[in-house]
């Protein structure tokens, strides 16, 4: 298993309740998760635990065997860099940095990215501009990331969070700023991106039309008891 | 991480020039302001060396520095030769140089005074007099030129020159029927000797000769009596003040005693040393308001910074949270701040030390002819580079309240940052 999630508890401070509540969930390795839920339902509050951002206050939240409860901060920081890519809603990009500084930022804080790339592609420059070329961005390497358009941008993020294979991408609504014939594009040139280095994907959305490709969908609303209370 | 951090500067060109010019120009300010401290300091203190006792008409202390040795003001009273010549007899006086004020050119002192001047005349670090050119005075109408003068009013070796009787705008009395000749000048010393041209004692007399309460008598103006180049001439009735040095200066307090206690007429004797101090005493209090003020320039400077980089940050939580997404941790974050504030202390530090030399090159020879202060650009002193090590210090401490700020917002926005 990748991720495994049992008993979670999480109440973020000053909060009388829990916002988390999760008595089991788990992801497989390379599996693709359509995350959906109602705003409210905790799905900031997942990924932020998923990302290594906040530790959960009781319970076992284990990625790649790894209990993250147990890693102190710093520990979880380095964590996130080698194992984890992270997609935004939008404004993805250090806007003064090329699109090429913008992907190579996914492997600044990880020597273990930095060598899995060069395994990859010989060098992390070559895999960032192979996975430029895959996402349809190849010319676009070297121009300021200010001057790309949101979707393109979203692409770079795509780039960015896949340098030197992590175990897992998370995409906090990585569509919402996009039309619909962009937005199944942009789902599809994903997929094939992750597969190829067999990264496993969690997508939050709260639109269900994007389930569609997933291996499995789940809505964040059930498994989180605690949003549950909140709805009786 | 380092690239990170110059293209995110760079990213915000405008307040970052704007920010690097305000510590270069703070910089410049507390430079400035030390540099011309300290050369005012020493070049005030080594106005006069060697020499134990200055001697005039009772007054105060510092006034008799001032019109004897700055020559500012006026002599309240002169010296009666007769008293001069008893007291340069004591058995514990080495030496003696008759200095007598009065007249002037074209607003410069007229200083008369014998070879001993030359000989005994010490300033900065017990340095003597030496002649750019030409040799001391040997004739009646001989003067030998400070410096300044020479170069001020382009006089050359064998210029003919007229003296005014008194000084200061009222003058207006010239000594026409009897020229000078320039024999020598000297070479420049930083003191006010650069400011004046000196005759001897005979030549002063000369051309007073003749000249009563002020006015000049027909036999003055006759030119009668500037026909004899080597005429005798009786001694001065009197002299403005007179330098002493001693032979052993455990004398010192009896021979000022003596002369403070001199029956023939009301004199007083100061230390240079002690009155020079008690001078800048009085100096003192604007230079440490000069310092001050610069200090206060360089907090306004910092502040200045400090606020334009916490107005940035609330801009740039997004960065933030897209550099810990991959990876980065909070104090990675800090030591960015702190590290963009470092390169922006660094290159205004380096402008403003920068703008200090050139400042100095071009005011330099302004301050040197207006102020007869000598301050040269040249590679920073130990007390300067101590200044901009502060002020780097201070800068950077100054910072961690940005570096802070965006610690604790990295910390509590995580990757979930309101767009």
């Amino acid at each position: 298993m990748l991720i495994e999630l049992r008993d979670l508890h999480f109440k973020w401070p000053g909060n009388p309740r829990d916002t988390l509540c999760i008595p089991q969930f788990s992801l497989s390795a390379e599996e693709k998760l359509f995350l959906h839920g109602p705003s409210g339902s905790g799905k900031s509050t997942l990924l932020a635990l998923l990302a290594g951002i906040q530790s959960p206050d009781s319970g076992q939240l284990t990625v790649l065997g790894q209990d993250l409860a147990k890693l102190s901060a710093p520990q979880r920081d380095h964590f996130r860099a080698n194992h984890l890519g992270y997609v935004f809603q939008q404004f993805n990009l250090l806007p003064y940095l090329s699109v090429r500084q913008n992907v190579l930022l996914g492997c600044q804080f990880s020597r273990l990215r930095r060598q899995r790339a060069t395994g990859l592609a010989g060098s992390p420059e070559k895999q960032a501009l192979a996975l430029l070329a895959q996402l349809e961005l190849g010319d676009l390497a070297d121009r300021p990331a200010r001057a790309l358009s949101v979707g393109q941008q979203q692409r770079v993020a795509v780039a960015r969070a896949l340098i030197g294979a992590p175990e897992l991408l998370i995409a906090d609504e990585p569509t919402s700023a996009l039309d619909e014939a962009r937005r199944d594009a942009f789902v599809s040139l994903l997929f094939a991106c992750a597969e190829q280095q067999r990264t496993a994907v969690v997508l939050v959305s709260h639109d269900p039309r994007l389930a569609e490709g997933f291996d499995r969908s789940l809505n964040l609303s059930e498994l989180n008891t605690a949003s549950q209370v909140d709805h009786v | 991480m380092f690239e990170i951090a110059l293209r995110s500067l760079r990213s915000r060109r405008l307040t970052v020039v704007l920010t690097i010019a305000t510590i270069a120009l703070a910089t410049l300010m507390l430079l400035g302001v030390d540099r011309v401290r300290n050369e005012t300091r020493t070049s005030f203190a080594n106005t006069v060396s060697g020499t134990d006792l200055i001697v005039g008409a009772r007054t105060g202390s510092i006034q008799l520095l001032l019109y004897s040795v700055f020559r500012v003001g006026n002599a309240t009273n002169n010296i009666d030769w007769h008293s001069y010549q008893k007291l340069a007899a004591d058995p514990r006086v080495a030496w003696t140089i008759p200095v007598s004020l009065g007249d002037s050119h074209h607003g410069y002192p007229v200083l008369g005074t014998n070879h001993d001047y030359f000989r005994y005349l010490r300033y900065g670090d017990n340095q003597p007099l030496k002649m750019q050119s030409g040799h001391e005075f040997s004739h009646l109408h001989d003067v030998v030129l400070g410096a300044n003068i020479a170069r001020r009013l382009h006089y050359q070796l064998g210029q003919k020159l007229v003296l005014t009787h008194g000084s200061g705008d009222g003058a207006l009395t010239e000594h026409a029927d009897q020229p000078f000749t320039v024999t020598g000048i000297l070479a420049p010393t930083g003191t006010p000797v650069d400011d004046t041209l000196h005759i001897s004692l005979d030549g002063l007399t000369a051309i007073h000769q003749g000249w009563e309460s002020g006015s000049a008598s027909l036999l003055a103006t006759t030119g009668a009596l500037s026909a004899d180049e080597d005429r005798a001439v009786p001694p001065p009735d009197s002299i403005t003040a007179f330098y002493v040095g001693l032979k052993s200066r455990t004398g010192l307090f009896g021979v000022q005693r003596a002369i403070n206690q001199f029956r023939g007429e009301p004199l007083m004797a100061i230390l240079p040393g002690v009155a020079l101090s008690e001078l800048w005493q009085l100096l003192k209090v604007a230079e440490q308001a000069l310092q001050v003020l610069s200090w206060f320039v360089l907090l306004v400077g910092l502040l200045g910074m400090m606020t334009a980089l916490l107005v940035g940050l609330n801009e740039r939580r997004r960065e933030m949270a897209i550099l810990r997404s991959v990876g980065a941790r909070p104090w990675q974050l800090f030591a960015l701040v702190v590290g963009e504030t470092a390169c922006l202390l660094v290159g205004g530090i380096a402008i403003g030390c920068a703008l200090l030399q050139g400042a100095l090159a071009v005011a330099g020879p302004l301050l040197r002819d207006h102020m007869t202060l000598l301050i040269t650009p040249g590679w920073p002193t130990a007390s300067e580079w101590l200044l901009m090590g502060c002020t780097l210090l201070a800068g950077l401490v100054v910072s961690f309240v940005p570096a802070w700020r965006a610690y604790r917002l990295s910390l509590s926005d995580g990757l979930h940052v309101a767009a």
